[in-house]
């Protein structure tokens, strides 16, 4: 597989002249990324680089007034802004809104990569500070006004994923799961928490964003854990439950591994029809612009899905030694590629009886943007279509605009929902923004 | 200025301040390339870490080294004359240069950061280290004497 690799030592020499400037040995003549969309994308040879590509749009910031643009039928306006980082949103029984406000703990330089990597994330805006808090939000008025806004929780240690069951609420801390009682209408919760169990957090912490969900009888609690590293580079060891979704025992907290090989799963979800676990996951970088597509899929229990050994089935990654050919034999084929470096952090299935017809039965994704790949890709809340639980046909841009003049983003999606009156929430980390999508009048 | 030296050859060893810092470059590549072979046969990524931070201190120190080289050469007509200067300071660019190129290689993650394209440059950048090392420390007869009439 290695004949496939090219070292394009003329190219890249020029490239090391602009030290590390912006600029890659790309590949200019790059498919677009509706050939990766669906179960059969095209997966075209990994190549390998002296300075691989990056490209991140500078942080810019929405101007009063100023909105990412949405499809034919809909509007959308801000329901909260001024927020701090808000990375993910979540629907309480009563309508209550609550935003995840939240950034990931200071990365360690292990090798001296890392402090570029630092520079041109801080770059793209993913460097800004969370609150660590997360922030309720209770709207008076069927059309979003928001009334109250109060701190629901605060000092919280880089918190993504959160799930009430019953009375429990629960928060995924990117190094611990806990749980605080919640009563119903309340704004704030004083009452200390108790930790079920711990999830794996620092010191390297890759990718520190642990995903939440509840099984639908409440018995167990779902958490998506992504990767400590791009491609097993900090050791496999540094591995150990990580690129999985672990399931935990909610009476007991015991953990076992429910799925893995998942690279960095965020955002799970029960399909409503086949009540099926379904996923959004980034895919490995440094592969080249069109590799590896990020995809939608379905979760089986007890499934491998490839990572760090293979993608899609048995494409072997030749940066991974030693290799497992006894676990890529069954790794799965995810069910629906999103397209390469989009970057889904956010899923949320349609459960809108308010939204246009033509949304109803499928999936928004919310994809935060690449930042290795010319051109971008991402920024933007698609909607895959489903029939009988499997998605069907390609997906459709819902809401866009987050890059200006494709160059600076004034914003980047991350976390979906829906709300009580059917509107779709969309957590803005880089705009401060929490936006709220529905039908436009007369729609 | 150069008084002190005019009875002695022109070495490397009369440059106190460019033989202290050429040493560094010298040292660190070939720990790198030391690293490269261990990742090599055990596929543990600390050998790796260790190698692509070998590489960078030993950019770093070649480029000051580079610099005072280049500083003394201007400024020391004897080395200026001495005919291996260039073959010297050409030598020792190259393995920078290469150098420079594989911490790229080595900042890639996984594997191929090392086999085979950064272990190959490790084993170039060693030969061609120890081979400026030597031309700089060999007395050349013919400086002595331009040494002694100078």
């Amino acid at each position: 597989m290695r004949r496939n690799l090219r070292f394009r030592p003329t190219l890249c020499f020029v490239a090391v002249g602009v030290a590390v400037a912006l600029a890659g040995c790309g590949d200019d003549n790059i498919a677009a990324p509706n050939t990766q969309y669906g179960a059969r994308p095209i997966l075209p040879a990994p190549q390998e680089y002296l300075v691989p590509p990056i490209k991140v749009a500078p942080a810019g910031s929405w101007a009063p007034g100023e909105t990412p643009t949405v499809a034919a039928g809909l509007k959308i306006q801000a329901l909260a802004t001024g927020l701090m980082h808000p990375r993910s949103v979540y629907v309480l029984p009563n309508g209550d809104i609550l935003v995840v406000e939240s950034s990931g703990p200071k990365a360690p330089v292990n090798r001296p990569k890392d402090l570029i990597m630092g520079l041109v994330q801080g770059f793209g805006g993913a460097g800004a500070k969370g609150g660590n808090r997360i922030t309720l939000i209770r709207a008076a008025s069927a059309d979003g006004t928001p009334a109250t806004r109060t701190v629901f929780l605060d000092n919280l240690s880089s918190p993504f994923g959160v799930a009430l069951v019953g009375n429990d609420f629960y928060v995924a801390n990117t190094d611990s799961l806990v749980r605080y009682p919640y009563v119903t209408g309340e704004t704030r919760i004083t009452a200390p928490g108790t930790k079920l169990a711990d999830l794996p957090g620092g010191p390297i912490d890759h990718h520190w964003t642990k995903s939440l969900l509840a099984s639908a009888d409440g018995s167990k609690l779902y958490v998506g854990v992504g990767s400590n590293s791009n491609i097993t580079e900090n050791g496999i060891g540094a591995e150990m439950n990580r690129a999985a979704i672990l399931e935990v025992d909610r009476a007991s907290g015991a953990m076992r591994i429910f799925a893995s090989g998942l690279r960095n799963p965020n955002a799970m979800q029960w399909e409503p029809q086949s009540s099926k676990m379904w996923v959004v996951v980034n895919e490995r970088d440094e592969l080249g612009p069109n590799l590896v597509p990020d995809y939608l899929t379905s979760v089986q229990n007890g499934g491998f899905y490839g990572w760090p050994y293979s993608y899609y089935g048995a494409h072997l990654d030749p940066r991974v030694r030693p290799q497992r050919p006894d676990l890529v034999a069954k790794a799965i084929v995810p069910d629906y590629a999103l397209s390469s470096h989009a970057a889904p952090l956010g899923l949320a299935f349609n459960s809108s009886t308010t939204l246009p017809g033509a949304y109803r039965g499928g999936a928004f994704v919310g994809e935060h943007g690449s930042w290795d790949r010319s051109p971008f890709n991402g920024y933007k809340v698609v909607f895959v279509p489903f029939a009988d639980g499997h998605p069907k046909g390609p997906p459709q841009d819902v809401v866009t605009g987050f890059l200006r003049d494709d160059h600076s983003a004034h914003g980047r999606p991350v976390g979906l929902a829906i709300d009580r009156s059917g509107g779709l929430l969309i957590a803005d980390d880089l705009g401060n923004v929490v936006w709220r999508v529905t039908a436009a009048a007369g729609a | 200025m150069s008084d002190q030296f005019v009875d002695s050859p022109a070495r490397l060893s009369d440059r106190p301040l460019y033989s202290l810092l050429v040493q560094f470059p010298v040292v660190c590549f070939v720990g790198a390339f030391v690293a490269d072979v261990a990742y090599w046969r055990t596929e543990l990524f600390t050998w790796e870490t260790f190698s692509v931070w070998l590489l960078a201190a030993g950019c770093a120190f070649a480029g000051l080294a580079g610099l005072v080289g280049l500083f003394e050469f201007v400024r020391d007509r004897r080395l200026r004359s001495w005919r291996l200067a260039w073959p010297h300071a050409l030598t020792s660019l190259l393995a920078a240069v290469l150098s420079v190129v594989n911490v790229f290689v080595h900042s890639r993650d996984g594997y191929t950061a090392v086999v085979p394209e950064g272990l190959t440059l490790s084993a170039i950048v060693v030969v061609l280290m120890l081979a400026a090392a030597w031309m700089g420390w060999v007395t050349p007869q013919p400086m002595r004497l331009m040494g002694v009439a100078a």
